[in-house]
């Protein structure tokens, strides 16, 4: 009874607070990051090195007037930051952070769930995360909302085919779907498979960029084109959630890639004896390093490469990305069968 | 006895967001019905513990199919209001019936497999041990069922195609 329901009740609290806490600090991160990038100070203000400026802006948003436009739709307005929301925390059920670590004397694997259909449960997530940003669009009743909510879908849906062809690649060398099952395969096969599959792991990490909306594929929320995107007509807490999903995506995305192509919460080497004294850090340590460094690209990215235009966008999408995907799937599969 | 209150809900839940579906004017609203409607459907694939199939329902009918009907709804504006379009009597009458055949079929199914309870019992084989969903649904695709699989892939081949030239009008 205790281990069937209370252990995954305590991972989900445990880790959606985990993820909100590190999510509100990851705008902290983002703005320090870039004013590095850019030789400026960033915050600076509240608390020592403008460390507790993430408490401060949510205590602002939480404080705000929350308006809704008298022509908007109603229902759907308020359903749109939810939607977007939902997908972005359950993401977070199948991510395997470690195998298993003990607490007080118990052995707790450091999951929420191992199902055989780990990898395509993200996906199908995603697809369903995309529904907050049309429905926001459509909801606001205004021109610039409806046409940055219509450029995400329609980057959502065309980077989304390029990412499950990658996918579908990792799948095809660990012979399996699940989470767990592709760590397990990279540790069989004594290499991570960024080293196997370049190919997949650069067009994963563009679409992840695409994926979470993220600069320099940025454009549901040029600024210049569409005064603020699909987000404009939100304020306060609803217009936070958008945010924090965005941010809670980019976490999602990077574990993904970490699990996928750089071992998950495998030490660097896994194999070679002699580098036993890496054991010491806990693997669960480790899964978060990488994610970590994912997350630091994604910034860095942000800070240095300006924004793509629309068609070129669409264009590296379908004529480059696509097609490489395709034909890195043939390659995978025919070396698969023949050896 | 849980199980049975989780389906019966859901039965509940797929039924009304089906009739919400056909009675709303809001075109948006019906679409967003229709996709609740398609993820109680892909939670009774769950109860049983058809995990790949309820995967596949979000992925492609919920995540996929319904968001192309939103951008359609969304881009051509529907304002004319369903009950005075013309042409709408004899559509009506052609759904009913054709609901009624449905349901003249799945009941005539019902009766035949409470009768031979042997034949259905028959008809799905107790998956091997140590056999996922997905690789049950794999293989049966690719040995069973692959005439029907490659027939389907090319229907979808064959619309593709369609499309491209629809689209391309300066050829």
């Amino acid at each position: 009874m205790t281990s069937s329901y209370l252990v995954p009740l305590l991972k989900i609290v445990v880790i959606l607070n985990a993820v909100l806490v590190s999510v509100t600090f990851m705008t902290l991160l983002e703005r320090k990051v870039i004013a590095w990038v850019q030789v400026r100070l960033g915050p600076m203000r509240v608390g020592p090195y403008g460390s507790l400026q993430p408490i401060a802006d949510a205590i602002k948003l939480l404080l705000k007037e929350d308006i809704t436009p008298a022509r908007a739709d109603k229902w759907v307005f308020t359903l749109a930051p939810i939607v977007a929301m939902v997908p972005a925390l359950i993401g977070f059920a199948v991510i395997p952070f470690d195998r298993e670590a003990s607490f007080f004397g118990y052995r707790v694997s450091l999951f929420v769930a191992d199902i055989n259909v780990g990898l395509l449960y993200l996906v199908s997530i995603t697809s369903i995360g995309v529904y907050g940003i049309i429905l926001a669009g459509y909801a606001s009743n205004s021109k610039f909302p409806l046409l940055a909510g219509l450029r995400a879908s329609a980057q959502l849906i065309s980077y989304e085919i390029a990412i499950t062809m990658m996918l579908v690649s990792i799948v095809v060398m660990a012979g399996t779907l699940s989470m767990v099952g592709i760590i397990d395969a990279q540790y069989n096969a004594h290499v991570w498979y960024m080293f196997v599959q370049p190919v997949a792991f650069v067009i994963l990490f563009i679409g992840g960029l695409a994926e979470t909306n993220r600069a320099p594929f940025d454009l549901p929320e040029a600024e210049q084109e569409l005064t603020g995107g699909y987000h404009t007509e939100y304020s306060g807490m609803r217009f936070a959630l958008f945010f924090l999903a965005e941010y809670a995506n980019m976490i999602v995305v990077s574990s993904v890639a970490t699990t996928l192509f750089v071992g998950g919460w495998l030490r660097p080497f896994p194999n070679v004896q002699w580098l036993g004294v890496l054991d010491y850090v806990p693997g669960w340590l480790w899964f978060l390093l990488k994610t970590f460094v994912f997350i630091y690209v994604f910034l860095w990215i942000r800070a240095t490469l300006p924004r793509y235009r629309y068609d070129q966008l669409m264009r590296l999408g379908w004529k480059v990305l696509i097609p490489l995907g395709i034909a890195n799937l043939i390659v995978t599969a025919t070396l698969k069968v023949l050896f | 006895m849980l199980e049975s209150i989780v389906f019966y809900t859901l039965a509940t839940l797929i039924i009304g967001f089906g009739v919400l579906v056909v009675t709303t004017r809001n075109t948006v609203h019906c679409v967003l019905f229709l996709v609740a409607n398609f993820l109680c459907v892909a939670m009774i694939y769950v109860l049983l513990a058809a995990e790949f199939l309820a995967i596949i329902q979000i992925l492609v009918y919920a995540g996929g199919i319904v968001v192309l009907y939103l951008f359609v709804v969304m881009l051509v504006n529907l304002q004319r209001q369903p009950a005075t379009a013309p042409g709408r009597r004899p559509q009506a009458r052609a759904g009913f019936a054709l609901a009624a055949v449905m349901l003249a079929e799945l009941s005539a199914i019902l009766v035949f497999s409470a009768s031979h309870p042997a034949s259905v019992a028959a008809a799905a084989p107790p998956a091997p041990s140590g056999m996922g969903n997905t690789t049950m649904v794999g293989l049966l695709l690719y040995s069973d069922y692959l005439v029907p699989f490659e027939v389907a892939s090319m229907l979808l081949l064959v619309a593709m195609v369609g499309a491209i030239i629809l689209a391309r009008k300066d050829a």
